[in-house]
Formats: C-alpha cells, sequence, structure tokens
C-alpha cells in the first residue's frame, strides 16, 4: 500500500511566478527587496521633478519652478533644435526632407509592403542628392541656404544618412579588395581599413577639417560641412568594409567555382551571384554600424558643425536659460536613444528573419 | 612568326588572368602615386604661401602653455615634445583606468542579467539598452557639466570623515606617500616577481612532463608577493605617511586630486563601454551549451567549480577577440576629452599645439600614429593570449 502523499506544490499563475523568479532563494528575495527599495526612493522622486512640479511655459529659467524640470526650455528652443539656423520661412524643405525620409524608411522597414527594391534603390541613389540640393537650394527659383546655416537634428539626420550611403560603395570595394587574389590590391585594403580602424574618428575629423585644405589646390575651397562628411565616409568605409568582409567569408567555396565555372567574369560572378548573398547576410552588422554612426556624428561639434548635441550644448550657455543642463541633455538623450533604440529593434527582428 | 603586332599583344595579356592582374596592379599603384605626388605637391605649396615650415623642429620648441593634470614635470618652459608625452600618459591614464572600470562594471551587468532574479535581470537588460543607445559624448557632457558642474564650491566642500573632499574642482583624496629608502622595498617587489615568473615556468615544465601541478602556486605567490617586500621595507625602515587634504582659506591644498575633466571622461568611458561588455559577457556564457553544466554536475561538480572550471574557459574564447574590439572602443574613445577639456593627447597636441605651431600635417600624423600604435599592441597581445585560450584542434 502506498502512502498518500501531500498534493504538489503550486507552481503557476501570478504566485508561482513570483516564487520561481523573484524569490526562489534568500539572497534572490535580498536582490529582489534591495531594487524594489531603489525603485520606491527613485521613481516618485523622479516622477515629481519631471512632471508634477515641472514647468511646461515660460519665458526664462527664473520663471520656473526650484524643484521642477524645466521643460520650458527645450519647449522655447525646439525649433532651433530639429531645424539649426535654418530660415524659419524655408523650413518647409526641412520638412520635405524629413517626410521623404520617412516614408523611404516606412517603405524598407514595414513588412507587408511591395516594391522595397525601389525604394531602396531610391533612398540609396536618389535621396541623398536630391535632399542636399533641396535644402541647398540656388535653382529653381529656391533661395540659397548655406550650410553653416543646418543644424540641429535635421544636421545630425543628414550626416548620418548621407555618411551611410556614401561610404558604402566604398566599403564594398575595399571589402573585395581585401578578398583578392591580386597581392597589391590586398595590400592597399588592408592598410587602408586597419589604418582607420585603429584612430579614432575624432582625429580622422580633425583630419579631414585641417588637413584637406592644404591637400587640394589654393582656389579649391571645399565647404566645412562637405569636408567633415569626406572624413566621416573615409572613416565609415573601413567599418563597413569589415562588416562586408564576414558575409563574404561566410560564402561557400562552391559559389566562387560555380559562377567561374558558368564562365562569368569576377565582377559579374560578384555582382551578379556573391555580393547580393553577402550582404544579405550581413544585413544586421550594416545596421550596427549604423547606429554606431548615428551617434558619432555628434562629434562633429568638436570642428564646429552645430549637430543636435552641440546645438543643445550651446543653447545651455544662454544666460536666460542658465541651469538648464540636466533637461537640456535628457532631451538630446531621449531623441538619440530613440533612433538607436528603433535601429537595434529592427536589427534584431531582421537577425531572426535571416 | 614572330610578328605579333601590340595590339593582339595587349588583347592576349587582357584575357590572360595573370597578365590582368598585373597589369590592373600597375594601374593601381600609378593611380596611388599620382595621387600621393599631386597631394605632397599641393601641401607644401600650400605650407608656403602661408609661412609655414615643414619638419619636426617644433618639438623642442618652448610650448608656453599650462596644462592642468600632468603625470610628469611641466610647466610652461618645456618644449611641444614633452606636451606630446604629457598628453599620451594622460591617454594611457584614463584609457587604463576606463578599461579596468569599464570590464568589472560589465562583467557584474553581464551576468546580472543572466540572473534568475526576474527584476535584476530585467535592471540589467535595461542598463545596457539605455546606456549603449545614447552618444557617449552626450554622456561626457552630462556627467561634466550636469553632475560635476553643480557641485559645491571649494569652501562648502562636501566632506567624509575629514580626508575626502568633494566639490567643483574635483575629488580631493588621501596621498600615500613612502618614506625612507623605498629602493628596498620595490627591490624586494622585482625580485620576488622575478623568482615568481621562474617557479610558474618550471611549475609548467614540470606539468607537461608529469601531469601534475605543483601544488598551492597560486596561493604561495599572491601572498609572497605582498608579504616579503611588506617585510623587507619594514625592516629598513620604510614608512607609510597619508598626506591628506587640508581645508584653507580658498581652496584645499595637499592630497591627490582628481580633477572633475578625468571623473566625468571615467565615468561615461567606464559606464558607456560596460554596456558593450555586458552584452559580450552575456552572448560568452550563452555560447556553452547548458549539456556542458549538466555533465559537469553530473560528475558531481559543484556549482562553483562548474563554473571555474567548465563554463568560464569556454566562454572565454567566446569573449575574448570582441572584448578587445570594446577595449580598443574605449582607448579611441578617450579621445573625446578634448570636448571637455581633460589634458589627453588629441587635446593638448591636436588642439593647443597644432594651433599653436600650425604644423598641422605633422601633427596630426603623430596622432594617429600613436592611436594606430596602441590600437596594434593591444590587438597583438589580446590575439595572443586568445590563441593561448583557444580551443586546440585537429
Amino acid at each position: 500500500m502506498i502512502e498518500p502523499r501531500k498534493p504538489p506544490v503550486m507552481n503557476d499563475g501570478l504566485p508561482g511566478w513570483l516564487k520561481s523568479r523573484l524569490f526562489s532563494t534568500p539572497l534572490n528575495t535580498i536582490t529582489t527587496l534591495v531594487i524594489l527599495y531603489g525603485f520606491y526612493l527613485a521613481v516618485p522622486a523622479f516622477w515629481n521633478w519631471a512632471v508634477t512640479e515641472a514647468t511646461w511655459q515660460a519665458s526664462g529659467s527664473e520663471e520656473c519652478s526650484s524643484s521642477g524640470a524645466c521643460w520650458a526650455f527645450v519647449n522655447v528652443r525646439l525649433n532651433q533644435f530639429t531645424y539649426g539656423f535654418y530660415p524659419v520661412d524655408q523650413q518647409w524643405r526641412v520638412d520635405l526632407f524629413f517626410l521623404q525620409l520617412a516614408v523611404v524608411i516606412g517603405w524598407i522597414t514595414l513588412p507587408r509592403l511591395k516594391g522595397k527594391g525601389w525604394a531602396l534603390a531610391y533612398g540609396l541613389l536618389v535621396m541623398p542628392f536630391a535632399s542636399w540640393a533641396m535644402l541647398y537650394g540656388g535653382f529653381a527659383g529656391l533661395q540659397t541656404i548655406e550650410t553653416h546655416l543646418w543644424g540641429g537634428l535635421m544636421l545630425t539626420l543628414l550626416l548620418a544618412l548621407c555618411g551611410m550611403i556614401a561610404s558604402f560603395p566604398f566599403g564594398v570595394l575595399l571589402a573585395l579588395g581585401r578578398r583578392s587574389k591580386l597581392p597589391m590590391v590586398r595590400a592597399f585594403s588592408t592598410a587602408y581599413i586597419e589604418i582607420w580602424r585603429g584612430v579614432p574618428l575624432i582625429t580622422v575629423l580633425f583630419m579631414a577639417s585641417v588637413m584637406l585644405p592644404l591637400f587640394v589646390p589654393e582656389n579649391v575651397v571645399f565647404d566645412k560641412l562637405l569636408r567633415a562628411l569626406i572624413g566621416i565616409v573615409m572613416f565609415q568605409s573601413a567599418y563597413i568594409a569589415e562588416v562586408v568582409r564576414g558575409g563574404l567569408q561566410a560564402i561557400p567555396k562552391g559559389q566562387f567555382e560555380a559562377f567561374a565555372s558558368l564562365g562569368l567574369s569576377y565582377w559579374q560572378g560578384m555582382i551578379k551571384i556573391i555580393l547580393p548573398q553577402a550582404i544579405r547576410l550581413v544585413i544586421p552588422g550594416i545596421v550596427n554600424t549604423f547606429i554606431a554612426l548615428f551617434k558619432d556624428t555628434s562629434l562633429v561639434l568638436v570642428i564646429g558643425l552645430f549637430d543636435l548635441l552641440a546645438i543643445v550644448q550651446s543653447g545651455l550657455s544662454d544666460p536666460v536659460w542658465l541651469g538648464n543642463a540636466v533637461e537640456g541633455y535628457l532631451f538630446a538623450g531621449l531623441v538619440f536613444w530613440l533612433f538607436c533604440f528603433g535601429m537595434s529593434q529592427y536589427s534584431k527582428r531582421l537577425e531572426k528573419q535571416l | 612568326m614572330l610578328k605579333v603586332s601590340f595590339k593582339t599583344l595587349l588583347a592576349k595579356c587582357w584575357r590572360d588572368p595573370v597578365w590582368r592582374g598585373v597589369l590592373f596592379q600597375n594601374g593601381l599603384i600609378l593611380v596611388i602615386v599620382l595621387i600621393g605626388y599631386q597631394i605632397i605637391q599641393n601641401t607644401l605649396h600650400n605650407l608656403e604661401t602661408r609661412g609655414i615650415s615643414t619638419g619636426f623642429d617644433f618639438l623642442s620648441q618652448s610650448a608656453g602653455f599650462g596644462i592642468i593634470q600632468t603625470l610628469i614635470e611641466y610647466d610652461e618652459s618645456f618644449s611641444f615634445g614633452r606636451t606630446f608625452v604629457v598628453g599620451f600618459l594622460n591617454t594611457l591614464l584614463v584609457s587604463s583606468f576606463g578599461v579596468v572600470l569599464a570590464t568589472f562594471l560589465g562583467f557584474l551587468v553581464g551576468i546580472a542579467s543572466l540572473s534568475s532574479n526576474w527584476l535584476l535581470a530585467r535592471l540589467a537588460g535595461a542598463y545596457v539598452e539605455c546606456f549603449r543607445n545614447i552618444p557617449l559624448l552626450l554622456q561626457i557632457f552630462f556627467w561634466y557639466f550636469a553632475v560635476l558642474g553643480v557641485l559645491p564650491s571649494p569652501r562648502e566642500s562636501l566632506v567624509w570623515g575629514d580626508s575626502l573632499f568633494l566639490n567643483v574642482r574635483g575629488i580631493y583624496l588621501p596621498k600615500p606617500e613612502l618614506s625612507g629608502d623605498t629602493s628596498i622595498f620595490f627591490g624586494a617587489f622585482v625580485f620576488v616577481l622575478l623568482v615568481l615568473v621562474a617557479l610558474i615556468w618550471v611549475g609548467r615544465r614540470y606539468k607537461r612532463q608529469s601531469g601534475r601541478t605543483l601544488p598551492a602556486m597560486k596561493t604561495l605567490s599572491v601572498v609572497s608577493l605582498i608579504t616579503i617586500p611588506l617585510i623587507a621595507g619594514w625592516l629598513s625602515g620604510v614608512q607609510l605617511n597619508w598626506d591628506l587634504p587640508v581645508q584653507g582659506r580658498f581652496n584645499l591644498s595637499g592630497g591627490l586630486t582628481l580633477i572633475p575633466e578625468l571623473v566625468a571622461l571615467l565615468l561615461a568611458l567606464s559606464i558607456y563601454t560596460a554596456a558593450f561588455i555586458a552584452e559580450v559577457v552575456r552572448a560568452g556564457i550563452q555560447s556553452v551549451s547548458s549539456g556542458q553544466r549538466e555533465a559537469a554536475a553530473a560528475l558531481g561538480l559543484r556549482q562553483g567549480r562548474i563554473l571555474k572550471l567548465v563554463v568560464i574557459p569556454q566562454a572565454m574564447r567566446v569573449i575574448i577577440p570582441p572584448m578587445t574590439n570594446q577595449y580598443l572602443n574605449l582607448i579611441k574613445n578617450s579621445s573625446l576629452a578634448t570636448a571637455i577639456g581633460y589634458p589627453d593627447l588629441v587635446n593638448v597636441f591636436a588642439g593647443t599645439t597644432l594651433n599653436q605651431t600650425g604644423q598641422a600635417v605633422e601633427v596630426i600624423a603623430m596622432t594617429m600614429a600613436v592611436y594606430l600604435l596602441i590600437s596594434l599592441t593591444v590587438s597583438l597581445f589580446m590575439n595572443l593570449y586568445n590563441r593561448y585560450t583557444a580551443m586546440v584542434e585537429r
């Protein structure tokens, strides 16, 4: 005769979840309690500061409450943070740029939309030039807006976008060069990649801003923004090259042999067989370098360009709005975070799909 | 028969892959040389019209500017060459401390994100997502201007236990000072270190030959490395004194000062890089299949031994290469110091020195060369270590 046993301990539902995830061992219980106590201290205090006691409308720091956040500062400056010093009556051009960007990116990233190839082609081949022309103007009755007036989020997006798109073809070429059978080509590509990957972007930007004017004939004058962009592209293509090289290495040798045996030339085989597969494999990696570039665009402030961070930073020294550093940085941080987090989620989703 | 026209020869070369390769490569070299020549010509011409001399003579000229933090003796009368060294040392200082702090914090967060405690794991995940997705420069500014910038003035310093002061000019700590004949102390330290290295070498040979390890090597080495120099120092009369910071009328004097630029940079660099290291560590530990843990447990190993002998050695193989990249990133990112005025290499050399001398080409080239050298050295050592830990496959 088997002794009657006690019923099994309940392990599902909320109590079971709590027990297994939060209170399974004494150490776990202590950890949970400590974290909860931390939340108890931090969350209400932050809520009070950021929402309950915050000031949303004011004309200067003095009108803001001393115990709450002064969002009025961000509110008043929002236009400048977005458009830089772009003339107000011309800002519809920037809006058009934002809209175009949103449509193209939405088209490429949202599932179940047809014609992604066309959207991608437009985004890579037409959009950068069209945007630049539209923002700069000087044709068809459009007022010319010099690049030193560009700034804020618009400049951040433009730098990231143009930097990424322009460095992509160079990166692919360098990756092919590094995998080439020709020793000189390989040596050149390897040296280029390793040199740019070994130095900080800040020195590359310094180089682009100080040395580039020395390299060209006297009468050629380079726009400051263009110089920064050249530096970013030189730097970024080395990183893209390494990502693409990873993809190339993942393609089985049989694929290379197959296109050769079909009688395709090197370039035909690469463009039609190898690269489409390789790039498809490394799209998540490319998105990740894009995130890095997006964050790195903030470095252009050391050579005197006013991207989003630089314009927030300069706004903080306005005597009317002194003492709003935390609010300014939180706002800029949130904007950067939204873009980067969005991209990283997209990259994760792609990784699962591929 | 020998009369082959030039045209057919060219066509033949073009069709032959070997010849085509040679042609293509020579073309590439020619283009690079031409572009290089053009650039050098332009640069020389431009420098001449601006009245800037070329060469490295400027390194011996007197610098004429001060630097807020130096590890070696320096004042305005020293040369630009000296400012280069000062900046380089400051870069090394912030990088090495940053690497240690980031590794420590990164491992902590990475392991926490795998915790069985749901709340702790979520918190670690939130840490990673938050700090990874915000530009480092913004984080540096945040710590420097929004946190350290609002500390009280030196007169109203925050004080802990009369020896640790915190104010807007930095953190003041007691500074350890050795008095007496310190050479015996350091001599003993070096001597013990050399003996231990020899012992490890012998131990490894012994293990290779007999398959057994020498007993108690680790405890012995740690204990002797600490105690023997201490005893030697004590016998020869070396004394350890603490130089305490003292609050004066306007400022603090004495002690060890950590300038706010350094503190902000260290905080931002290590918190930012730790978010990446945490992901590396998490991926590394997750890459060890659970079968390995179960097998080790089935052999009767305890939890700690399983971690130390089975999980971590295998995880390290996955962790080391991406970790190397993160270390290199941290070192390169330390150059953002220039934005808040911490006197690193980029700030004092590619910034101030360049502005004062106008020697753009030489200064930028030297700065880049230093970072390249650091990058290559670190990757070399990490690759050696990687080879040492890599799986032996046949």
